[in-house]
């Protein structure tokens, strides 16, 4: 792991620590209803102030809080053209799945790549140490395994082409 | 078709069916999403549920696996009352070391979020997410209820018994207090309103030991403290150090906090003559009638709710796990951070150490080597909710976990060097 990348995580996973302490918090709005408050956003006085931790330009978290819900999303590094047609393909196919993941969300907030909501139904029936390391894990995989798909990627074109000019 | 081996540093190596180039791309996704489940978020199981532990400090109580999100307990705590995040209310009556499910009092539509076990009168008040408030009394052995119309428009979020036990206070989300007495020409319990100034949710009360203040934390990043003097059945309060003119509905005092941070706990000392709140900052603040406000920002992670063990000594507990002891001088200038009361015990010994049956048992079950997040050490596993009053320098704590503990402040004292009730 590259030396920038670890304090990196490291300042995400302090960050989200704090961030996710949640409670169960009742609609002031609407009765009957819960509903998390970092996505409805009518009450100023129950949202926290938002933070970006940025590794570059390009690679950068985004954390929402509120009383009762937290929203991240991560922008991932995308280089080249490559990079981002894979990024992209990977997104689309996790997201359209995000009932498996229980905390994605279907679409990620402007700007960003993907995003997680995070509710305190979510915190109370799983750990909330896991649930960081869920995240961090994440992290750290999409960026391997994205760089990986592309060595894999250009090898494949590097075949292809000396099977295609064999034959002249 | 051929087989394709891929190892994925530290992870289990996985053998797969690799079945042509078109494919390439999603065998990589398929394989990175059964990585990812290893890891992902899953909905944890503890064991069975009612199990005790208990050592000469703590007692600790299973309830299962649900959140308890409030608890009260009877006047010579062999019953407990709570509420495992649904609309229902259980009571438990201790037999040797288990505790029995004795009733269920289902009457809430919504959520329970409120509970108060009355000593004296021995009733019980539940207030929930539908906006009603029930007052139990026990008749031949059942629990019947009287609904109490507090005249709220959101859900109630916080109930509690003023100390002569004639009169309640019900906090909500529609910005309000509803100060409930029984009228007894009509039967029927009356509520009155106090609205001015809050301007959010309320979320914790306590009151006074004269029964006429009452204090409140709200989301509005404030703490308040009216009176809830009613005419009809109290007698005329004397002067305290909050005020002699008390009106109902009258502001007493009203305490700003330092940084934004709703006050997740309010509670009185012993006398009343102090105010502790606990805020989302992770900050205790300490009041004296009529003086500044006194606070410590904590390093530690945001307290939920805070108790006085003495007149110098309170106890807060939150999303640490860990119930914290603070102390206060006599002068009521300055907060004092003590120590955390739920230390793990120091040996270390053969459990704690790495075997190497643990490490296959974990390349087994995740496919990791290392263990990703070592356990939690406290007593209580996630977040404590709320803690109360159980004896005389013993105190209990209900938390997301499914667990009550109960804390014994003296024996702890003599096993933690540094901890000191004064």
């Amino acid at each position: 792991m590259s030396t920038t990348l670890r304090p990196y995580l490291n300042a995400v996973r302090a960050t989200l620590n704090a961030a996710m302490c949640l409670e169960n918090f009742n609609s002031q709005i609407v009765e009957r209803h819960v509903k998390p408050e970092v996505e409805v956003k009518t009450s100023k006085e129950l949202l926290l102030t938002p933070l970006v931790i940025a590794r570059n330009d390009k690679e950068k978290v985004l954390i929402e809080s509120s009383i009762n819900s937290i929203r991240m999303s991560i922008a991932v590094k995308q280089a080249d053209e490559i990079e981002q047609i894979l990024c992209q393909k990977f997104m689309r196919f996790m997201m359209m799945r995000a009932e498996n993941f229980v905390v994605l969300r279907r679409k990620p907030v402007e700007g960003y790549d993907i995003s997680f909501l995070i509710t305190n139904f979510h915190t109370e029936q799983m750990l909330k140490h896991k649930l960081v390391d869920f995240v961090i894990h994440f992290m750290e995989e999409i960026d391997k395994e994205i760089s990986e798909m592309k060595l894999a990627v250009n090898a494949r074109a590097r075949i292809v082409a000396e099977e295609f000019l064999k034959r002249f | 078709m051929q087989y394709l081996e891929i190892s994925n540093t530290g992870r289990r190596t996985t053998k797969a069916i690799y079945l042509g180039e078109a494919d390439h791309l999603s065998f990589k996704i398929c394989h990175f999403i059964f990585v990812l489940t290893d890891q992902s978020p899953r909905i944890f199981h503890q064991q069975k549920t009612s199990s005790t532990t208990s050592s000469n400090m703590t007692d600790v109580f299973n309830f299962g696996v649900k959140p308890i999100v409030c608890h009260a307990w009877n006047h010579d705590r062999t019953q407990v009352a709570l509420s495992p995040n649904n609309n229902d209310v259980q009571i438990y009556e201790k037999s040797g070391r288990k505790w029995n499910l004795i009733h269920t009092l289902s009457e809430h539509t919504l959520n329970v979020t409120g509970i108060d076990w009355a000593p004296k009168t021995n009733r019980i008040v539940t207030c929930g997410a539908d906006r009603n408030a029930y007052v139990w009394q026990l008749k031949d052995g059942v629990w019947c209820q009287e609904l109490v119309i507090l005249r709220i428009n959101r859900a109630a979020t916080c109930v509690r018994w003023s100390p002569e036990e004639d009169k309640f206070a019900v906090g909500s989300s529609s910005r309000m207090i509803s100060v409930c007495y029984f009228e007894a020409d009509n039967n029927w319990w009356v509520s009155k309103h106090i609205k001015k100034p809050i301007r959010s949710t309320i979320v914790s009360l306590d009151w006074h030991p004269n029964n006429v203040l009452l204090a409140a934390g709200c989301c509005d990043y404030k703490a308040y403290v009216f009176s809830a003097y009613i005419r009809e059945i109290n007698p005329k309060p004397g002067p305290t150090v909050w005020g002699k003119k008390m009106t109902f509905g009258m502001l007493m005092q009203e305490f700003a906090m330092p940084c934004t941070g709703w006050v997740h706990g309010v509670a009185f000392s012993p006398s009343g003559d102090r105010l502790a709140m606990v805020s989302h900052g992770s900050i205790v603040s300490v009041a004296a009638g009529g003086k500044e406000l006194v606070s410590l920002r904590t390093e530690h992670l945001p307290f939920n709710s805070c108790l006085w063990l003495t007149e110098q000594s309170m106890v807060a507990g939150g999303h640490d796990c860990n119930p914290m002891l603070f102390n206060v001088d006599g002068g009521c200038d300055s907060v004092k951070f003590v120590c955390k009361m739920d230390q793990p015990p120091k040996d270390g010994g053969a459990g704690r150490t790495v075997s190497a049956m643990s490490m296959f048992k974990m390349m087994d079950k995740k496919g990791a080597v290392e263990a990703t997040g070592t356990e939690v050490e406290t007593k209580h596993k996630n977040a404590i909710i709320q803690i109360r009053q159980f004896a005389v320098n013993k105190f209990s704590t209900c938390g997301k976990d499914g667990n009550v503990v109960v804390w014994d402040g003296k024996s702890l004292e003599s096993a933690i060097a540094e901890m000191k009730i004064v």
